[in-house]
């Protein structure tokens, strides 16, 4: 049997965990084993219902409601549970922040090996997988050796297959976990609102991003103007955040922010990867940089070599003058 | 409040990686050496709750003799004590580095008392296996939450914040002794100060030697990515460039005329 810890908002399944759905069909049909899910807390009857025509065979729901925030030694121990009770060859989590969590815990509990981020799983013996290292800039192909191989999946390393009309429907599995005060201890006890406000970086169509190349605080004006007439959010290098120019709420890459605009212009950015990291999915990258051999320009689309102090203001007013504004 | 914070040594590649011929490693030979900046912020929210409330703090990794730069590093800000589990530089599987932590943490703690607080990056910036700090509080028996980016210690108790994947904040609150994963965002690490680094270089490491342990994926090659490149067009030279460059964003679709 295969399990998929499925992470849900009310009724409905996330994203990332239908792409470790997905991966999980596939190794079903290889080796012939039976398909399950895990979901929990309330909506996870409705978010199990939601997975009709993706082969999943049985889903075990744990409509308990200490589990609807997110607990994750209490999440990790009903999986353990399940475990021991159904015997799975593999379990599957996203590699989101909650999936790598949960994960983590039910390898330390079951004291077995745990592959974060996968991006391609073979099983057999041996049990062959693709993982991300360096959140993605490296790659690492491994063996794995373990009972219940453990995995999360990399977001967006695997596409999430359509569900097939009229496909059976997996069997609602009700199961009450026994949980110690222990495992209820880590839980989310209330939740603030969000506290920024504008055009989310995650979101924008366009990002105007600056590096080190900026050089103050004060210059990034030059850069909100720019983004201002483009309708477009501003997003920065670490050297921008660790100067204290910008806060890390703005930051782009392997310990900032992932962001996936039709168009990213990099201005003052040498592009290490660990920025690049953060805005690979960019449809396009425009670079603005006074070095021609600069990395960027090894991922970048289009770039215009100069100073940025002077080339984003004349963009800038070039737009204003053809659109009036 | 007694703090242990748990680095690890990683090489600081730039624009590319290049590895070595082998494929089982990066090629390092031209390159620094860094920890991951989720540990940079570990390290500074040590100090600063030391500062405010007095207490002691510690560095530890497991990791070369070479990692001695890094646990200075950590000590040049203002980290006490300096803890360095020498392997021969070799990768060791998050199983195996959890296991030396833990026989290392119980090791400190029968001398010195228990600690408060065990600080651990969110994930290591080179192998990325988000667990070694879960496993590290499950063996010893302590509640673990990752992702953390506000921390609020008091009284025993700790209120820890982390993103919510819709947005927002969840809280939560725990009693102390507790083991926190935590993320660049979490502070402002302060630069080291000249006096804080020939301070840093006087002070003693202590050394250990970790039991090695087995137990993680084995690799077998490291690989790039393909299809990351591309081949750049060159628009053009200084401001002259700007009305190409509008004309260029009126043809994508993100300035309409
Ligand atoms: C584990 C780890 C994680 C990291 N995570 C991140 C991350 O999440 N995000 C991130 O951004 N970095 C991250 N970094 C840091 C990263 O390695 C680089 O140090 C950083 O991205 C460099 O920022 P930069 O491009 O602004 O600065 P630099 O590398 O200094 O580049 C500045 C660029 O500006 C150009 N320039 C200078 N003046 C001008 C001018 N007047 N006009 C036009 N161009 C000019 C220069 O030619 C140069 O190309 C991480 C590093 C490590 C080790
Ligand atoms: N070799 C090591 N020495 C000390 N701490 C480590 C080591 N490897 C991992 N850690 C700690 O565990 C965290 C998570 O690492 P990982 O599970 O490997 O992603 C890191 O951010 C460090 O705080």
């Amino acid at each position: 049997m295969i399990l998929t810890l499925i992470e849900h908002v009310d009724d409905r399944p996330e994203r990332l965990s239908l792409e470790a759905l997905s991966l999980a069909g596939k190794l079903a049909a290889a080796t012939g084993e039976p398909l399950h899910t895990v979901s929990f807390g309330s909506g996870a009857r409705e978010a199990a219902k939601q997975l009709n025509g993706r082969g999943v065979d049985a889903a075990h729901v744990v409509e308990d409601d200490r589990l609807s925030a997110f607990a994750p030694v209490a999440w990790a121990a009903t999986v353990s549970q399940l475990i021991a009770g159904l015997g799975p060859s593999i379990v599957l989590a996203a590699g989101s922040d909650r999936g790598n969590e949960v994960m983590a815990h039910v390898g330390a509990r079951t004291d077995l090996p745990l592959a974060a981020n996968c991006t391609e799983v073979v099983p057999g013996e041996p049990f062959r997988l693709t993982r991300q290292r360096w959140a993605g800039s490296l790659l690492e192909d491994a063996t794995l050796d373990s009972p219940t191989k453990l995995l999360t999946i990399a977001p967006h390393a695997v596409a999430v297959e359509d569900a097939v009309e009229g496909d059976a429907q997996p069997a609602i599995e009700p199961f009450s976990p026994t949980l110690t005060d222990e495992d209820l201890l880590v839980a989310v006890v209330r939740r603030l609102a969000p506290d920024k406000s504008g055009i989310s970086l995650t979101d924008a169509r366009v990002v105007v991003g600056g590096g080190r190349g900026v050089g103050s605080a004060d210059a990034f004006s030059e850069l909100e103007e720019l983004a201002a007439v483009l309708g477009a959010a501003v997003g920065v290098s670490r050297v921008v955040t660790s100067a204290g120019w910008r806060p890390h709420s703005q930051q782009i890459g392997q310990t900032g922010l992932r962001i996936a605009p039709d168009l990213y212009i990099a201005c003052g950015i040498s592009g290490a990867i660990q920025h690049i990291v953060g805005a690979k999915a960019a449809k396009r990258i425009l670079a603005i940089n006074t070095d021609r051999d600069a990395p960027i320009m090894s991922v970048a689309d289009y770039a215009v070599i100069g100073d940025l102090h002077q080339v984003v203001p004349a963009i800038t007013a070039e737009i204003r003058r053809v659109t009036g504004r | 409040m007694k703090i242990l914070v748990c680095v690890k040594r990683v090489p600081a590649t730039g624009g590319r990686i290049a590895l070595t011929a082998d494929s089982l490693d990066i090629d390092a030979r031209y390159l620094g050496f860094t920890i991951s900046p989720h540990e940079e912020c570990a390290v500074e929210e040590a100090v600063r709750i030391v500062e405010a409330q007095g207490g002691s703090s510690t560095v530890l990794t497991l990791g070369p003799d070479a990692a001695a730069d890094q646990l200075r590093d950590a000590m040049a800000i203002g980290i006490e004590r300096a803890v360095l589990l020498e392997t021969d530089g070799s990768d060791w599987d998050p199983m195996a580095t959890a296991g030396a932590i833990v026989d290392a943490i119980r090791a400190l703690e029968a001398e010195d008392g228990p600690f408060d607080l065990l600080l651990f990056g969110n994930e290591a910036a080179d192998t990325g296996d988000f667990q070694v700090g879960i496993r590290v509080a499950t063996a010893l028996g302590r509640p673990a939450v990752s992702g953390i980016k506000a921390i609020e210690a008091a009284d025993g108790r700790v209120v820890a914040r982390r993103e919510a994947s819709g947005g927002g904040w969840e809280v939560f609150e725990l009693p102390l002794p507790v083991v926190l994963g935590v993320k660049e965002g979490l502070n402002l690490p302060r630069y080291p100060s000249v006096p804080g680094r020939l301070r840093a270089k006087k002070k003693e490491i202590v050394r250990m030697t970790p039991a090695a342990r087995r137990g993680g994926p084995i690799k077998e090659r490291l690989r790039l990515p393909v299809g990351t490149e591309s081949t750049v067009e060159v628009i053009g030279t200084g401001p002259e460039a700007a009305p190409a460059v509008v004309e260029l964003l009126t043809r994508i679709g993100v300035v309409s005329r």
